[in-house]
């Protein structure tokens, strides 16, 4: 069923061209591809082969990479991971609008790693635009971007971008399966097709009487897929936009959903390890004598920079390998107060990475007597998922099966080829359900060290689990940033607002670790910031690129969970400068009607302006992340033992919801991320090393400190986007803006309960 | 050694301080109970045993011998839920899901001894329960409707 007009000579020599292209050039984050790059219209239009015909079975159909159909069993492919962020059911839920089916009517499979399952609107956010910029320079920058991920075949979870490019794609998927199901019937029974109906798993007869499409199955496989098709609107939609119980949510309340470190075969064994903490320096010796005798023990095996324990339980592995001595080298990263001070140099021209809006005059304003300046700091974070790094792993002959959760998951079976040895053809990645990720699952670490592991334990099954401890040492954290805005005030009004962000860049650290390094600015450096819809009469926003002290990685909302902070909580001080109103100056400024609109939201929705009582304080905040602007009023009441947070309203446009259920979940979820990590997390190095290693030293929210959060999503149409990063970076400023309200501390480094402590 | 899970007795060949979440995962299979930290800081291998929820990544097995221990699957089942389980479904409370075994079980075990909580009681009973996604919001509303349900029992 591949409508291709391609010929089969026209096919190897423009596939590796363009293969070559991508490897070089593109990348999974945010930087921007510099020059310009064209790609064979034909080639783009072309469609990805089904990865569902490789194991399709005699009496099965399938119509796209999306559905299959037995006489049976009706399989749905969702292929973006299921990181907790409910994006199964999300993507089941488009394809059954379309298909006619009811929950429960079909079971869902992540699939194999294909080019089918690219990511297109990942693509639209990795093009130094602002989202809401439509111009034909943008445009055509987005259409190259997206070609390259197509060409590419990048399939990649991440970046709030699964709803986005699932949204038409597995509408339009159902559709053609219902269309090529209604096909079959009437080839069957000879009444026209435009005289059936489908509904709930069945093609309806004039009469009444139904076929089941499992029964259309054998006969649909034989004629061709049906693919002009029209998308039904929005008055027709029975589940999108209405409350869905989320296909997960029995298993995930009784135990019995099944995550990587769930999966389990008969004759399996278990692997610890133990890798060299410190940043670049490897191992020097090793003495594993007593962890030899101890029970349980397999194997000691020698894997890059470190060891790796095969034992009989996962304890006795994580037992042998902490009775193993190790000397790790020295290694050459500095200490803690020596990142920071790297960072602060990095404010000159020789660093300037990008210097990304510049209205007015800023250099004119800022030689006015009266400027406000100030320093400000975001740390490292660590993304510390509750679920462990894991995997299983079986090397068989030149098979590799691996049971693991990946967000890019056909890089992830390149990285376990060359490991292996094997071709990449062989390598099946069964992708299951995640506990979590939050950016930490894009990095290849495991994967690598599973497969070493199984490269070196042919024909066994191993179940590799770090250690909680293993994990935080080798998290890459999100960048370190410092931002040293400036800016003036006129007649109770903003004037200037100068705002240089030096930062590392976590994209470029994956990107070479990926040995896929790319040339350009980085768009995250300054995002939420640079972006900002707010006319300022002169306004500035440069980014300067620190180079990288220790490997850095996305950590949920990247570029904005630092220079959003670094944004809003400035202006915030400028407003306060000019004796402004701090909702009714935002919203003289603003100039986009979606960032208006929310924060009229939640103006409303806090009654901002209304008298608060004693010792409490009210602070707003407004940022734009991958194209979604979230506006946070924050109220807090200063006690004698600490600040106490209260209340947060919460108001995202994301173009239309498709289940508001998890929508509010997902946002007050990430509310939560921002402003735990905001108040009580960092990560510092000594002696090269990660000196968390439990969640004891980065604790980030529990349930005592979490205030009641109050969601709103607007659906003013448009383009659809995704809500599982835009929320975080708002929290931290409109916290340290409430801060300000209720006692005038201003805060101006995170975490904050370094300045003040929480209740 | 002989241990009872969820009503059955098993016979375990394991070292006397092995923790019951090991014992429980991986030499009997019980995969309700997870691995989150080992040191008792984040309470995903949340089990009851004789009733009182602990966290199993910290209780030497031999400890739990001749004594009645509970996990997620011994509370109900997808098709007979624990009004708790059955609360959370409602309010649909998970979403990576990673910790919500042992939220559940804490929440449980608490609500058996104070079935009539306050909002303060409810933050301080659950907070030993870590979740990175942030579900606290709707925890907090299912404790609350699974206490209006088992007060009505």
């Amino acid at each position: 069923m591949n409508s291709s007009t391609e010929t089969e000579a026209q096919k190897p020599a423009s596939k590796s061209k363009l293969r070559t292209f991508g490897r070089r050039a593109f990348l999974v984050g945010s930087i921007a591809v510099a020059g310009g790059v064209a790609f064979g219209y034909y080639v783009v239009r072309k469609p990805h082969d089904n990865p569902l015909l490789d194991d399709l079975g005699a009496d099965e159909a399938t119509f796209n990479p999306w559905v299959k159909i037995s006489p049976t069993t009706i399989t749905l492919i969702t292929p973006h991971v299921d990181l907790g962020q409910g994006v199964a059911s999300m993507q089941a839920a488009l394809i059954a609008e379309e298909l006619d089916l009811e929950l429960g009517q079909f079971t869902t499979a992540s699939g194999k790693p294909s080019p089918a399952y690219y990511n297109t609107a990942m693509a639209n956010d990795t093009v130094p635009f602002r989202s809401t910029d439509h111009g034909f320079e943008a445009e055509a920058m987005r259409g190259v971007m997206g070609a390259a991920v197509k060409v590419m075949g990048m399939q990649s979870t991440g970046g709030s971008s699964s709803t986005a490019d699932s949204f038409d794609k597995l509408r339009a998927a159902g559709a053609v399966a219902r269309e090529t199901l209604k096909q079959a019937a009437s080839n069957r029974t000879q009444i026209p097709v435009a005289r059936l109906r489908t509904a709930a798993g069945a093609v309806i007869l004039p009469n009444g009487s139904k076929i089941p499409y499992t029964d259309l199955a054998k006969e649909a496989a034989k004629i061709p897929a049906v693919t002009q098709v029209t998308l039904r609107p929005p008055s027709q939609w029975r589940l999108i936009g209405k409350p869905m119980e989320r296909l997960d949510i029995v298993a995930k309340s009784t135990g019995t959903q099944i995550y990587g470190i769930d999966v389990d075969f008969e004759d399996m064994l278990y692997a610890a390890v133990k890798v060299s903490p410190r940043i670049g320096a490897g191992l020097v010796r090793y003495d594993a004598s007593a962890a030899k005798q101890m029970r349980g023990v397999k194997r000691i095996l020698d894997i890059p920079n470190g060891v790796a324990v095969i034992a009989d339980n996962t304890w006795r592995a994580f037992q042998a390998a902490n009775a193993i001595i190790f000397e790790w080298a020295a290694s050459k990263a500095p200490e803690q107060a020596e990142h920071w001070k790297e960072v602060g140099r990095s404010f000159t021209e020789e660093r300037l990475d990008k210097e990304w809006r510049n209205d007015g005059d800023v250099a004119q304003a800022m030689k006015q007597e009266k400027i406000v300046s100030a320093e400000y700091r975001a740390p490292y974070v660590a993304h510390q998922p509750l679920e462990p790094l894991n995997a299983v792993i079986r090397v068989t002959g030149d098979r590799v099966d691996i049971w693991t959760s990946h967000q890019a998951p056909g890089v992830a079976q390149q990285k376990i080829a060359e490991v292996t040895g094997l071709p990449v053809e062989g390598v099946r990645l069964h992708n299951q359900y995640a506990g979590g990720s939050f950016g930490h699952r894009l990095e290849f670490d495991y994967i690598i060290l599973a497969a070493e592991i199984g490269r070196q334990m042919k024909n066994k099954t191993i179940k590799l689990t770090f250690s909680r401890e293993e994990d935080f040492v080798h998290d890459y954290p999100r960048q370190i940033s410092m931002a040293r805005p400036r800016g003036s005030v006129k007649n109770g009004r903003v004037e200037s607002y100068d705002l240089p962000i030096a930062a590392v860049s976590a994209a470029r650290s994956y990107t070479k670790r990926l040995g896929m390094p790319v040339p350009g600015p980085d768009l995250m450096l300054a995002a939420g910031a640079w972006d900002m819809p707010y006319n300022i009469p002169n306004f500035r926003v440069t980014a300067y690129a620190v180079p990288e002290i220790v490997p850095t990685s996305s950590w949920r909302s990247v570029g904005a969970s630092t220079s959003g902070f670094f944004a809003d909580a400035f202006l915030d001080e400028l407003i306060h400068a000019a004796g402004a109103d701090p909702m009714a100056e935002r919203l003289r400024l603003v100039n986009d009607i979606s960032a208006r609109r929310v924060l009229e939201a939640v103006a409303k929705m806090s009654k901002w302006g209304s008298a608060l009582g004693p010792n409490r304080g009210r602070g707003v905040a407004m940022v734009t992340a991958f194209g979604v602007p979230v506006a946070e009023v924050i109220e807090v009441l200063a006690t004698p033992e600490g600040v106490k947070i209260e209340k947060v309203y919460v108001a995202a446009e994301v173009g239309r919801i498709v289940d508001p259920v998890n929508f509010e979940n997902h946002v007050q979820g990430a509310v939560v991320w921002g402003l735990g990590h905001a108040m009580n997390c960092e990560i510092t190095y000594s002696n090269g090393q990660i000196q968390q290693e439990n969640y004891h030293a980065h604790e980030a929210m529990r349930l005592h400190q979490c205030p009641e959060i109050i969601v709103q999503g607007l659906e003013n149409g448009g383009e659809i986007k995704g809500i599982g990063e835009p929320p975080v970076p708002p929290a931290a400023p409109a916290l340290a803006n409430a801060i300000f309200a209720a006692t005038g501390k201003r805060i101006r480094e995170m975490p904050f309960n370094k300045h003040i402590a929480f209740v | 050694m002989k241990i009872t899970v969820n009503g059955t007795a098993h016979l375990v060949d394991v070292e006397d301080d092995m923790p019951l979440l090991w014992v429980l995962r991986d030499e009997l299979k019980i995969k309700g109970p997870k691995y989150g930290c080992g040191m008792a800081l984040c309470r995903a291998c949340t089990v009851h045993i004789d009733g009182e929820a602990v966290p199993s990544c910290s209780i030497p097995v031999k400890q739990a011998e001749n004594r009645n221990i509970t996990t997620i699957e011994g509370l109900g089942t997808p098709v007979a839920h624990h009004i708790v389980q059955q609360a959370w479904i409602e309010q649909q409370v998970a979403q990576c899901g990673y910790c919500q075994s042992g939220q559940i079980m804490t929440a449980a075990a608490f609500l058996e001894k104070n079935p009539r909580p306050t909002d303060a009681e409810i933050d301080e009973a659950m907070s030993p329960n870590l979740c990175r996604c942030g579900t606290y919001s709707r925890i907090r509303a299912a404790v609350k409707s699974a206490a209006a349900k088992m007060a009505e029992r």
